[in-house]
């Protein structure tokens, strides 16, 4: 047959020219270069007759975290690790590593999951172009109606590999990587002398990478705040929508205090006032479950006024005093029903005489305690948001826009 | 479709056409090209063994394509300086043909264009070039000078007298996908957009070792 579509592909392994030593391929014909892991040098595996491109230094061994060969569920499909890269940006004079490792199933083919530090990612590439913009005067780009602030722009260099990779791999390669980012989303542009290759980031927990390859253990703990790691809480949403579903409350509650208080005035008179010169009101009912009694002073003069609040069956007063500028309303509570007056003793200044107002009201709705919780509601917001603008800081600290 | 069935003018073996319409197809006994003109069969060489591919499509797998059947009808392998892929022929129930396209596993579904309107010269096409294409504004995003590595299968086209070619991919920012292909002048447009592999809903694929 001249087809080279045989029905079954059979996977293969090289001998390394160099030490001899059997390399296994899982990649099938997509490999075009695979690592001797026995001597560390890269083949060429795209021709029959294998040659090595490079050989490259013991010291940089890296262990991987997630063994070569195993394979794992990412998004309900069966992928196995095939390649493993540590890549290395210099910023600053500081070498910054991450770990990129190159995913493959037959059908659905090639994957990266990538970790700095702890911080996992999900990367696939892109059949799209995104389209560049601006974002609060910065650099984005916009995808699929979503925009990606710039985050960062670096030279990344390879600086180690293992297994096998689709494309002639080498230590020491640079490209100039970009990346923009709307957490938990991160797209990146690679670019070569030759092509831009696009690839979408997904932020995943590393517990889920652990449970995906069964792997033994527990991940290490990530470290800091990641570029497109997505901020606690989702960033300040959900306790202020909290804060709306008390604040609902919170209005119901004031509400119904004043649809079941009384509030009714049972008294209202004018009345002469001069120092020393004792008022006796009229009586009034105060009626319905024991509640409060407001009791509004007007007057045209100021003064200090000692007041009786007097049941006219008991005989017993409700006794205060109150200095007077021009109006105070006095709230006295539980008080019981009956028939009551008000006696009311003057100190104003000798000679002086002016004329005052005083009324009554049963079963005022008190709401002050109700305005006093309302800043407690805000507290747990605040904070929330105040702790998301940290995290925003410390995210942005890590960027080419860091303070 | 129907299967026609002629003998092969090298060896004299029954040929069974996937495609009607089929231009060019190879004889998968005597490894002849064979090119029809109406109705008769021309031996114009011999095709190469392709080498090991590791594509999931091969010959007679069916899929779908926005609702529309389609089977494999034929493969064009190409290869480049970093690699290779594939184009696979497809034909739909109602006899339109179109191609799809499997690079290390990507895959997008094109058609010719019938009209392309005016295209780049191929000497002045340049990667990031941006040009507004049926209504979509695509962004050149790889130029890739290849060979044909092989064939197999019914061709709508004789894949003669070409040693290398110059291709330019096209994508937009909404997934759609495009390629010039500079092998005739003028050149030739096909337009389409990136697919899923699951989108496809493949039936007879090949099998993998181990999977």
């Amino acid at each position: 047959m001249v087809t080279g579509s045989q029905p079954v592909v059979h996977a293969r392994a090289l001998t390394c020219p160099n030490c001899g030593g059997n390399v296994e391929l899982r990649g099938f014909a997509h490999t075009r270069s695979a690592v001797c892991i026995q001597c560390l040098s890269i083949l060429d595996a795209s021709t029959p007759e294998v040659t090595i491109l490079q050989r490259f230094d013991e010291r940089t061994r890296v262990q991987p975290l997630i063994p070569l060969g195993k394979r794992g569920k990412i998004r309900n499909t069966l992928y196995e690790v095939i390649g493993f890269q540590v890549r290395t940006v210099t910023i600053d004079g500081t070498d910054y590593s991450w770990h990129e490792y190159l995913l493959f199933n037959p059908y659905e083919g090639f994957r990266y999951l990538t970790v700095y530090n702890g911080h996992w990612n999900d990367v696939r590439t892109l059949p799209e172009v995104p389209l560049f913009t601006t974002a609060g005067g910065r650099k984005a780009v916009v995808h699929r109606g979503i925009t990606f602030r710039h985050f960062q722009t670096a030279l990344a260099t390879t600086t180690f590999v293992m297994g096998e990779f689709p494309w002639q791999v080498r230590t020491g390669e640079q490209v100039q990587t970009e990346d923009f980012i709307a957490p938990p989303l991160m797209l990146s542009a690679e670019t070569t002398e030759d092509e831009v290759t696009w690839s979408r980031s997904e932020y995943i927990e590393g517990a889920a990478v652990w449970q995906a390859f069964q792997l033994p253990g527990a991940p290490p703990p990530a470290q800091g705040v990641f570029a497109n790691q997505p901020a606690p809480q989702t960033s300040g949403g959900s306790l202020w929508g909290v804060f709306f579903k008390f604040f609902l409350i919170w209005l119901a509650l004031l509400a119904g205090l004043r649809f079941l208080s009384q509030n009714k005035q049972v008294y209202d008179s004018a009345l002469q006032l001069a120092n020393g010169q004792q008022v006796i009101t009229g009586t009034f009912d105060l009626p319905g479950r024991t509640s409060n009694a407001a009791i509004e002073i007007r007057t045209e003069g100021s003064g200090y006024y000692h007041l009786g609040l007097v049941n006219q069956g008991t005989g017993r007063a409700i006794e205060f005093a109150r200095n007077v500028g021009a109006q105070d309303t006095v709230i006295v509570p539980n008080v019981a029903a009956g028939r009551y007056y008000l006696r009311i003793d003057p100190e104003i200044d000798a000679g002086r005489k002016f004329m005052g107002r005083i009324s009554v009201r049963r079963d005022v709705p008190q709401t002050f305690w109700i305005w006093l919780a309302l800043p407690f509601l805000l507290i747990p917001p605040v904070l929330e948001s105040m702790r998301g603008g940290n995290f925003e800081a410390r995210r942005w600290q890590e960027s080419d826009y860091a303070q | 479709m129907t299967a026609q069935n002629a003998l092969c003018p090298g060896c004299g073996a029954p040929l069974s056409f996937l495609w009607s319409s089929a231009v060019q197809t190879a004889c998968p006994y005597c490894h002849a090209i064979i090119v029809r003109h109406d109705v008769d069969l021309e031996k114009i060489g011999t095709v190469a063994d392709l080498p090991p591919d590791a594509s999931p499509i091969q010959l007679r797998t069916e899929g779908i394509f926005e609702n529309r059947a389609f089977v494999v009808v034929g493969r064009i392998a190409y290869a480049w300086e970093q690699g290779r892929w594939n184009e696979w022929h497809i034909v739909f129930n109602d006899g339109r043909s179109g191609w799809l396209s499997d690079a290390q596993a990507e895959y997008a579904v094109s058609f010719l264009v019938d009209q392309p309107g005016t295209l780049p010269e191929p000497g002045a096409i340049r990667r990031g070039q941006a040009f507004a294409l049926h209504g979509a504004e695509y962004f050149a995003t790889t130029l890739t000078r290849a060979r044909y590595e092989g064939f197999e299968g019914d061709l709508p086209f004789t894949t003669q007298d070409h040693s290398t070619m110059l291709f330019a991919d096209l994508r937009t920012s909404d997934g759609r996908f495009g390629t010039i292909d500079y092998s005739e002048t003028p050149p030739l447009l096909y337009l389409g957009r990136a697919v899923g592999f699951e989108e496809l809903s493949m039936k007879g694929l090949r099998e993998f070792e181990g999977w």
